[in-house]
């Protein structure tokens, strides 16, 4: 404890040290006017985006440099902040008031988390949310919290199996598996007739859920405050997991490093299958030897007995509540512009990105793009998660439990019924389990 | 480290309590500017440990977290208004509720964690001595490239230890490591590493030895360059061998030295955090976490808990009181004076 209370105070010395700093910069933060002339409005804005730097970030890039050919005078600070980092990062200079960033990308289950904390501004009455009714329901839901709006959703995203069309035609099987079952027979069938490996699966929490989703469970229920996560159908969803691997037609994964492992085997072709979502895609895309986007398969998650889903993903734009008001114009207009369909559009057709806005896939960049066109019916299928401030801290007993089931062994109803015990000690003492 | 710095006491407290205000006005008047110039470091010692310090005893009492710190949440909008709202599950004063759930382990895997912190420290300082104490050894002797070697065996200390994390973790990839690679070259069939405690627990132990040895082996070997020589001519002369040479003046020569490191080396060791949180990252599911990492796990991810982490700060920090306590009453039992 002595070294964290010691780094708060060095940290506050810092913080005191950053605000005085601070107080020079916001002068140029433009007297407020009207927006009318987009020449006119002049400010300076902060923005963390939280995507791969290498694989996405170029793309946003662009979209800024379009942006400031309509508004020339507000400045973009584009940081590009690790996926892993920001949340915390975020959250420490919220709290001490000087430092964070004026506009987020926040990944969907931060959001309730920040605007319960009071670190976000509250969009609701303004022009971003003129046109509410234009984006897709689930992924607007995620921005929602205690009956107001925090965000404006930029991208969506599932869960789906993602596989090598060539390995799976060598292998003489011409449609993706639909149930897990015949996901099954399929890698059997992959591991006999070729070199590769049928599927790998990533023991992490959230990579299950399509398992748990397929029989029907879920983690908990909101409207009755209840924990649901060691329910039967739960289980019955991880032993079918489990016996993937246990049956040899899933590599058994890592404990560490799983997900690079994951992503490495399938970018060399040494596994035909995996599960994984559309911020792959432009990174196994360009992946030398691969084959590009032609070798490369979509298709939904495999059905359970009770149906075929993947857990709703994708992120947000958010703005900090520290942001001073007279930044508000611009802001607004950056993140309308970001979000816009022709963006979002843009966006897909660089990236594969799943836009949020009906309208967005009206237009020919996102129509015809076949990558959108194998995930839609992805995203269609997606289950929604629960959209409560502690939802974040649901995956750590998961990723554990993940871990013991599927490389060490256990029996997924006991696995289940620790996770539902920490949920009920560390995560939500309120619910009922 | 609190206890190395200066001790303003001695020359202001005289023998003697019988006539204490007259002593303490000429004690004073004579000892002004000791106190005068001790008095910078009594208040950043105040400011940077001792503030900290019981601010943190007493948080691990209360139930704050990050979301009830705050007496009010503000909702501010867009549009320009405010709301301001008390906060409804304000922290509060809860007594020992903390430490009841972190020992009983309805929060945490306290003892789970204890145990791997023991077994780990035991291990890694062990193997720091020996080695060091073998390494300074061969070298203390005058041979043919005795730089090159020190300089070699200095490198580990000098690489910055995340990057040796790395390497490290990355030698011991299931699949891709080179670990594995020798292993499966001499046709053993490779070791998941990561998926078994005591495995898991291995690779980190390794890394930390890696890292900790060339301090060992420079602090030992200062050490033994500070025995005089006459000591080893003379034993020669007794004739007694290398080996009653090593354990008659070397090892007690070294004494002071090593108990010393042995010390620091376990403190540190108890507290290293960086090495099981890059290595193993705590898998295979949070079984190979050390009492340090599991603290952070517990009370800095998702939203976070800072009496938690006060409680865990606190458990730590007496765990390791009571062992600088019988580690220097040991010492002193046997006469040496530390």
């Amino acid at each position: 404890m002595r070294r964290t209370a010691r780094g708060t105070a060095v940290l506050a010395a810092a913080t005191l040290a950053l605000s005085v700093a601070a107080c020079g910069g916001d002068d140029e933060a433009a007297e407020q006017q009207p927006a009318v002339d987009p020449a006119s409005l002049t400010a300076e804005l902060t923005w963390w985006d939280t995507s791969d730097p290498k694989n996405e970030g170029p793309a946003f890039q662009e979209l800024i440099a379009k942006f400031n050919q309509t508004y020339p005078n507000v400045k973009i600070n584009y940081q590009s902040v690790p996926f892993g980092e920001a949340q915390n990062k975020f959250k420490t200079a919220a709290q001490a008031g000087t430092g964070a960033p004026d506009i987020l990308r926040a990944e969907v289950a931060w959001v309730p988390e920040f605007a319960s904390l009071g670190y976000l501004y509250t969009l609701d009455g303004s022009e971003l949310l003129a046109d509410s009714a234009d984006f897709l329901e689930t992924p607007l839901a995620s921005n929602k919290y205690d009956g107001k709006t925090y965000g404006v959703p930029q991208v969506t995203d599932s869960l789906a199996l993602m596989y090598n069309k060539e390995l799976l035609s060598q292998a003489g099987i011409s449609a993706a598996p639909k149930t897990w079952a015949e996901l099954k027979t399929v890698s059997q069938t992959i591991k006999e007739k070729t070199d590769a490996e049928g599927v790998y699966l990533n023991p992490a929490g959230y990579f299950l859920l399509p398992f748990m989703y397929g029989e029907g469970g879920d983690l908990v229920d909101t409207a009755d405050k209840k924990i649901v996560v060691n329910s039967a159908q739960n289980a019955a969803g991880l032993a079918i997991a489990k016996d993937l691997i246990d049956s040899g037609a899933a590599v058994k994964p890592s404990a560490n490093d799983s997900y690079g492992t994951m992503m490495t085997l399938f970018k060399e072709k040494k596994v035909a299958m995996i599960i994984n979502g559309p911020w792959e895609v432009n990174n196994v895309q360009q992946a030398p030897g691969f084959g590009g986007l032609e070798n490369l398969g979509v298709a939904p998650v495999p059905a359970g007995s009770a149906r075929a889903g993947g857990p709703v993903g994708g992120h947000n734009y958010v703005i900090w509540s520290g942001m001073p008001q007279e930044k508000v114009d611009a802001a607004v207009a950056f993140v309308k512009f970001m979000s816009s369909a022709e963006s979002q559009a843009f966006l897909s057709e660089k990236l594969g990105l799943l836009p949020t806005r009906t309208s967005a896939y009206d237009l020919d960049a996102v129509k015809n793009n076949a990558v959108v066109a194998a995930f839609q019916p992805v995203v269609e299928a997606g289950v929604g998660r629960p959209w409560i401030p502690e939802a974040g801290q649901f995956f750590g007993p998961l990723d554990q439990m993940a871990t013991e089931i599927l490389i060490q062994d256990k029996d997924p109803q006991a696995a289940l019924d620790t996770v539902a015990q920490k949920y009920q000690a560390e995560v939500v003492p309120s619910y009922e389990n | 480290m609190t206890t190395v710095t200066a001790d303003p006491a001695p020359p202001s407290t005289p023998p003697g309590r019988s006539a204490r205000p007259s002593r303490l006005r000429r004690s004073w008047e004579k000892h002004w500017y000791a106190w005068a110039m001790v008095l910078p470091v009594v208040i950043v010692l105040a400011v940077l440990i001792f503030y900290p310090l019981f601010r943190g005893i007493w948080l691990s009492f209360t139930n704050l977290t990050e979301a009830n710190q705050a007496a009010e949440i503000c909702i501010r909008s867009i549009t320009g208004s405010e709301v301001c709202n008390d906060n409804p599950n304000k922290w509060e004063f809860v007594g020992l509720d903390n430490y009841v759930r972190v020992l009983t382990g309805e929060v945490g895997e306290f003892w789970q964690w204890t145990g791997t912190t023991l077994i780990w420290t035991l291990v890694c300082v062990a193997c720091h001595f020996g080695l060091g104490l073998g390494l300074a050894t061969m070298l203390n002797r005058p041979m043919r490239l005795r730089g090159l070697y020190r300089v070699l065996l200095i490198l580990p200390w000098a690489v910055p230890a995340f990057v040796s994390a790395f390497a490290w973790k990355f030698i011991f990839n299931e699949r891709f490591g080179l670990a594995n690679a020798l292993l499966s070259a001499v046709g053993i069939d490779p070791v998941s590493w990561f998926a078994d405690r005591w495995t898991s627990l291995l690779t980190a132990i390794v890394t930390n030895i890696w890292l900790g040895v060339p301090f060992m082996m420079v602090a030992l070997l200062g050490g033994m360059q500070t025995i005089p020589s006459e000591l080893y001519e003379a034993a020669e002369i007794d004739g007694a061998s290398a080996w009653q040479r090593f354990t008659n003046i070397t090892l007690p020569g070294l004494r002071p030295v090593s108990m010393t490191v042995v010390l620091l080396g376990t403190i540190w060791t108890f507290n290293m955090f960086p090495i099981i949180f890059l290595v193993t990252e705590g898998q295979p599911a949070g079984q190979s976490e050390i009492l340090v990492t599991g603290a952070y796990r517990a009370a800095f991810e998702g939203i976070r808990n800072y009496s938690l982490a006060s409680t865990y700060g606190v458990l730590i920090l007496s765990i390791l009181l009571v062992f600088s306590v019988f580690y220097r009453r040991a010492l002193r039992k046997q006469g040496e004076v530390w």
